[in-house]
């Protein structure tokens, strides 16, 4: 998954968890970046329409990035499922999150034959606990 | 959450070659799979061709599989064996409907493998980490890797063009 898809995602992430634009902190935060490379690259992302963003209140994602948003957030739910469903990790988050970077969504699709997704993914993805609820290990993790 | 492609701990790197594994299995089991799943009259369509194309992608995947387990075993993390993956691979699996559909199947192994590996290079040689097990010897093992996988993308696409 490329740097733009990663901050698409921080982003759908960010509006469904302050229910309404992303702000630069919270993307800075879910990020683990400085909020001068979260503005640099809202502004990256509004030049090719995939982000709408209001100063002040934060950023919003157009259709087009919604959808590739979602593409980005299936593809780390298959990593996250997969680590913690054929591979057995414990820390799975922390580790899809190392591995997001290197996996692309090609390889994310052959993964997901061994696994089993619910139709509504990446729905059901909650960004508080960043994993999906319907993920076993996710309802047992603290 | 890690932006920008680089592995920066042996951990990480045990991590990424057993996900090479774990997709050289999902290759080996599905090309093993094809030819018994079709239905009778599709199956003895497919030809000498196809049959040894994926009697050759099945052996290359097992011998990548081994290669990437060697290095996996010096860094000294678990891998998950063959006959689990298989019963998964075995549970979730959805047939192709006839020939062309295994000849497809086989191109998106084929080119997945190839775009993995290619990343995981990519990343290896971005990275300044100094991971215990020598850099070349991974490094060397994933070139060889990727090039066979090429020619495996290149083997099935030729085979692909001279029936359309």
């Amino acid at each position: 998954m490329n740097t733009a898809d990663q901050y698409l995602k921080a982003i759908y992430l960010a509006q469904r968890l302050e229910d309404g634009p992303a702000s630069t902190g919270t993307l800075a935060d879910l990020l683990e970046v400085s909020p001068a490379s979260v503005n640099e690259m809202i502004g990256k992302l509004e030049q090719r329409d995939l982000v709408e963003h209001e100063k002040y209140k934060g950023a919003r994602l157009t259709d087009d990035g919604l959808e590739r948003a979602h593409n980005a957030l299936q593809t780390y739910c298959i990593i996250e499922r997969f680590l913690a469903n054929v591979l057995e990790v414990d820390a799975y988050r922390e580790e899809a999150r190392a591995l997001e970077s290197v996996i692309d969504d090609v390889v994310a699709d052959r993964l997901d034959t061994i696994i089993d997704r619910r139709e509504e993914c990446p729905d059901c993805f909650d960004p508080e606990a960043d994993c999906c609820e319907y993920l076993e290990a996710c309802s047992t993790a603290e | 959450m890690s932006l920008g492609q680089r592995v920066s701990s042996d951990h990480q790197l045990a991590r990424l070659l057993q996900i090479g594994i774990v997709l050289e299995e999902v290759v080996e089991s599905r090309a093993a799979h094809h030819i018994e799943s079709l239905p009778e009259a599709e199956r003895k369509q497919v030809d000498a061709e196809v049959r040894a194309l994926l009697e050759e992608a099945t052996a290359e995947s097992a011998e990548h599989r081994e290669r990437l387990e060697a290095l996996v075993d010096e860094l000294e993390a678990e891998t998950v064996s063959y006959e689990e993956i298989n019963a998964l691979v075995d549970a979730r699996y959805g047939p192709p409907e006839d020939t062309d559909g295994v000849l497809y199947d086989q191109l998106c192994n084929e080119e997945t493998a190839y775009k993995f590996y290619d990343d995981l290079i990519a990343a290896i040689e971005a990275s300044e980490t100094d991971f215990s097990i020598d850099r070349e010897r991974v490094l060397e093992t994933l070139y060889a890797i990727r090039e066979e996988e090429k020619e495996g993308v290149e083997d099935v696409t030729k085979i692909m063009e001279r029936r359309t």
